[in-house]
């Protein structure tokens, strides 16, 4: 009886978003899952687990954002995971929105950081993403986000 | 050992520029700095642009104390390791970030009694004069909340969110 494992592209830009990232690692037991981020540095701290450095990019650096589009397209379309889970920022917005039109189900887990109001990639998000959350009560409700829990 | 960090991104000379002073005139030689790239440099101080992850771990592990901007990176690795932290807010109205989030992420986290907060310059500097006064928060342990991950996990393996 072999129990289906669901492939998961776990993937966010650096400092604290990768923290909080990895912090979610007993959700992903069970699958496959691969984690991609912008420093090779951060390899060690998934162990074992695949791991895929990818370019990074913020709203102010226009040619950093289309490189690092097109690095996440191209991982995805080698990787083709059925879910992708990202806590931002701006790679996370690529990934989530090039995996959905690819097909796969996505989840924005909007940072803790953003304890009054969405982040702003996380808020376009918003129309398309499969799960949309908060990590602060406050901030969920009717047509917003969902709040589960927090990574504290 | 005093550990301050910036964070990855953007400098943060204000928050510098106070505890360079306070160190220099307290003589203390055990004050490090990660000070990301492109912004003032201490006079006094020992710094680093830029900690690679393995090293940061080490200066976070030796220190007493964290200093740092308002980021969830550090407050988050602070909580982990049973460290106090002391934190200032970056501004993106100075400068200092891209979206003016670190002062509510400072004021709720300082609600829910896991940081110390200076809101400003002259906030930082009594902070520093009364440096026995700070506290660490209660330890968090390796991943998030039980209601987070099981919300993750349903949706995952049964697609229901």
């Amino acid at each position: 009886m072999s129990e289906k494992r669901p492939k998961v592209l776990a993937i966010s830009s650096g400092g604290g978003h990768w923290v909080q990232l990895l912090r979610l690692r007993p959700a992903f037991e069970g699958c496959d899952v691969i984690y991609a981020t912008v420093r090779e540095g951060y390899r060690e701290d998934v162990g074992q687990a695949e791991f895929r450095l990818i370019p990074d990019s913020n709203r102010w650096n226009k040619q950093a954002l289309v490189r690092s589009a097109i690095a996440i397209f191209l991982l995805l379309l080698r990787e083709r995971p059925e879910v992708v889970i990202t806590t931002g920022a701006a790679p996370g917005y690529f990934a989530v929105r090039l995996g959905k039109w690819l097909g796969a189900r996505v989840i924005w887990l909007d940072s803790v950081a953003n304890a009054e109001e969405f982040s702003m990639s996380g808020v376009k998000s918003g129309g398309f993403v499969d799960l949309w959350l908060t990590q602060w009560p406050h901030l969920a409700g009717e047509g917003g986000p969902r709040f589960y829990g927090s990574v504290l | 050992m005093i550990f301050v960090t910036v964070g990855t991104d953007l400098p943060f000379d204000r928050m510098l520029k106070v505890i360079d002073a306070w160190a220099r005139e307290n003589g203390r030689r055990d004050v490090f700095a990660q000070i990301g790239e492109g912004g003032w440099e201490p006079e006094f101080i020992e710094f680093t642009h830029f900690l690679q992850p393995p090293e940061y771990s080490k200066r976070f592990n030796a220190a007493t104390l964290i200093i740092s901007h308002a980021g969830m990176g550090t407050i988050l690795s602070a909580l982990m390791y049973g460290k106090p932290i002391l934190v200032m807010p970056k501004r993106a109205s100075l400068g200092e970030h891209r979206s003016e989030h670190q002062v509510a992420t400072a004021r709720r986290m300082h609600e829910l009694g896991n940081v110390n907060v200076a809101f400003d310059e002259a906030e930082l500097r009594v902070r520093l004069d009364h440096l026995g006064e700070l506290r660490p928060a209660r330890r968090i342990g390796a991943s998030a909340s039980d209601e987070l991950v099981r919300g993750l996990r349903d949706f995952i393996f049964s697609g229901r969110a």
